[in-house]
């Protein structure tokens, strides 16, 4: 019998390719180049030892983790409310939903600068009712309302996928037990959604810390990790820096998703 | 605490007619004694499980339609006000709880105390033999053994009442058989009012004290097991319990059971046929034969005696096997 070896290489080859020219190589690189500035291989700790660079770090795991959370707590009551009723415009209602993720991040941040600009929606209302120009669209605050905006459908999405699936019996076997609507939710609805809540949770976390269109479209001086790599790049012509914070934001990332999928990959292997 | 008082049922004029039109059930009466094992039987779709359902909780009846418990009426109770007992046919048992957590959770939710709240755990898991699997998970878990457990979570809060939703079904047949026999153990020795919904007449028999027999919504006949197979109230309730046979003779129709015909000698008996097919089944034989009439018969004979599909035989019915229907015997099954 031929040995399949030869045959499994030649099939790999093409992705071997690809992982090699468009992955591997710019990564050495990109590694390689964080090492290059003056300061060598300490300009990867600059994430600890240069304040600016720390505060962005902070900021930007601040803003993902509150999206997070938020576009977690919001889809799941809403996506729940979803699978389980059925009502007139209930699909054009879906359909709705789902546009946000039709949009690139500039288009998103171009929305939030109408509704919360120097001449959006929410600042007139503001002032007709309190007198005060209410703008909070070119900053941290504008940013978390616009990842929002496109987090939420996502996880709506798998929270409904979820739901759907989830056996009607099981929750009437806990009711005729005796328990209320909250114990049912949190006995039995949250854990047989918690594989979707954390896989969805990951994808947003992982969204949050990396977008850049709709914070460039918002401001340059918000100072949240992505912006801060572009600044150092283009404007203070850091490439070291710029590199090596490229590094740990994708590292940060990485080991978010990792984890994510490892925990979620658990427990659907024991609901099973 | 909850008492475990058993309680009789009491249901009034209850129809259901779902959102789209269907009416699933007529208006009935149904009255259920304190400590009864009444089984619903009736076809796919003849509005057991609808009844059941309305006796749990999880649906209600249409306007006019009053569920009583003892003297209390809960026709707008939701199920978890009403402290019944449910088995569902798939089980149902929480898939992220042990065994030990799925049968504890209806005390937990009651806020019973830790020490009672063990030592009755333990009870039912002891009754039900499943002590052993107290820390497993529910994937590890045989069929026979989820409904173990799935009987243990419903009685261990003490139910007022038990209902059981074809809970046999999705079972092999020699397990089905064991747990029928666990399953009206278990009901006698707690004395505990019980609905039970099958469509396996077998299953209907050995665990009813009475019978309730389904068709299109509504009652077909309400009895002893025995009144339903041997005075059925009319050619449905004949034909869905066990096999009747029809035999024209002089200008009336016979109809009778099987086991209470027999094969006599050519020209004898009130029939004529030729022998078509002797099924053996170890402890009798059934033998379908066709009359000189045209017409079907089967009829089941001792084990030991020798018959060959196309000899010729005669049919002789007991007279004492004659089945009266005390409806209209033309009145074809509904």
């Amino acid at each position: 019998m031929p040995s399949p070896y030869p045959r499994l290489f030649i099939l790999l080859l093409p992705v071997m390719i690809l992982f090699g020219a468009f992955f591997l190589i710019p990564m050495v690189q990109l590694a390689l180049a964080g090492a290059s500035g003056p300061q060598g291989l300490a300009a990867y700790a600059s994430i600890l030892t240069t304040p600016r660079h720390t505060q962005s770090m902070i900021a930007t795991l601040l803003l993902a983790v509150s999206v997070t959370a938020t576009a977690l707590i919001v889809s799941t009551i809403a996506g729940l409310f979803l699978a389980r009723h059925r009502f007139p415009g209930r699909s054009v209602l879906l359909a709705l939903l789902t546009f946000p993720l039709a949009f690139p991040g500039v288009v998103v941040g171009f929305l939030i600068i109408l509704l919360a600009g120097r001449q959006g929606v929410v600042g007139d209302v503001s002032r007709m009712l309190t007198g005060e120009k209410l703008v909070f669209a070119y900053s941290l605050a504008g940013l978390f309302v616009g990842y929002l905006y496109f987090s939420i459908p996502r996880v709506i999405l798998t929270i409904m996928a979820a739901a759907e699936k989830l056996d009607g019996a099981l929750l009437e076997a806990a009711r005729s037990l005796g328990a209320s609507t909250w114990q049912v939710t949190r006995d039995i609805i949250l854990p047989a959604l918690r594989p979707g809540l954390i896989a969805s949770g990951a994808i947003c976390f992982a969204t949050a810390m990396g977008a850049f269109g709709t914070a460039f479209a918002l401001a340059t001086n918000i100072d949240v990790l992505p912006m801060t790599i572009y600044t150092e790049f283009t404007l203070n012509a850091n490439v070291a820096g710029a590199a090596s914070l490229s590094l740990v934001l994708g590292l940060v990332t990485w080991i978010a998703l990792f984890i994510a999928r490892s925990l979620s990959g658990a427990t659907t292997a024991a609901a099973a | 605490m909850t008492s475990s008082t058993t309680t009789s049922i009491t249901i009034t004029s209850c129809a259901k007619t779902f959102a789209d039109g269907t009416r699933a059930l007529e208006p009935l009466d149904l009255s259920i004694q304190a400590g009864e094992t009444l089984v619903l039987l009736g076809p796919s779709g003849c509005g057991k499980t609808t009844l059941l359902r309305i006796i749990a909780g999880l649906e209600a009846p249409d306007r006019g339609g009053r569920v009583l418990f003892g003297e209390e009426d809960v026709t707008h109770l939701p199920i978890e006000r009403r402290n019944v007992g449910m088995v569902f046919q798939s089980y149902a048992l929480f898939p992220n709880m042990t065994v030990w957590d799925n049968v504890a959770y209806g005390l937990k939710v009651r806020r019973m105390d830790k020490a009672a709240m063990k030592q009755r755990v333990e009870e039912m898991l002891a009754m039900m033999h499943i002590d052993a699997l107290a820390d497993r998970r529910i994937d590890q878990l045989s069929g026979g053994q989820r409904q173990r457990v799935a009987l243990a979570r419903a009685i261990a809060a003490r139910p007022r009442v038990l209902l059981l939703d074809e809970p046999l079904t999705a079972l092999d047949a020699g397990l089905r058989d064991r747990l029928r026999g666990e399953i009206d153990a278990l009901l006698r020795s707690l004395g505990i009012t019980a609905v039970y919904v099958t469509h396996d007449q077998a299953e209907a028999m050995v665990l009813g004290d009475r019978i309730v027999v389904m068709s299109a919504g509504r009652i077909a006949q309400i009895g002893t097991p025995r009144d339903i197979y041997h005075a059925p109230a009319n050619a449905f309730v004949a034909d869905f319990i066990g096999t009747t046979n029809r035999l024209r003779h002089k200008d009336a129709t016979l109809v009778f059971r099987p086991e209470d015909a027999d094969l006599v000698p050519p020209g004898e008996g009130m029939a004529q046929g030729i022998i078509q097919v002797v099924h053996f089944l170890g402890d009798r034989q059934r033998v379908h034969l066709h009359t000189d009439d045209g017409e079907a018969v089967i009829v089941e004979i001792g084990s030991r005696r020798r018959v060959a599909p196309g000899q010729r035989s005669g049919i002789a019915v007991r007279p004492e096997g004659m089945v009266h229907l005390s409806g209209n015997a033309e009145e074809s099954a509904a």
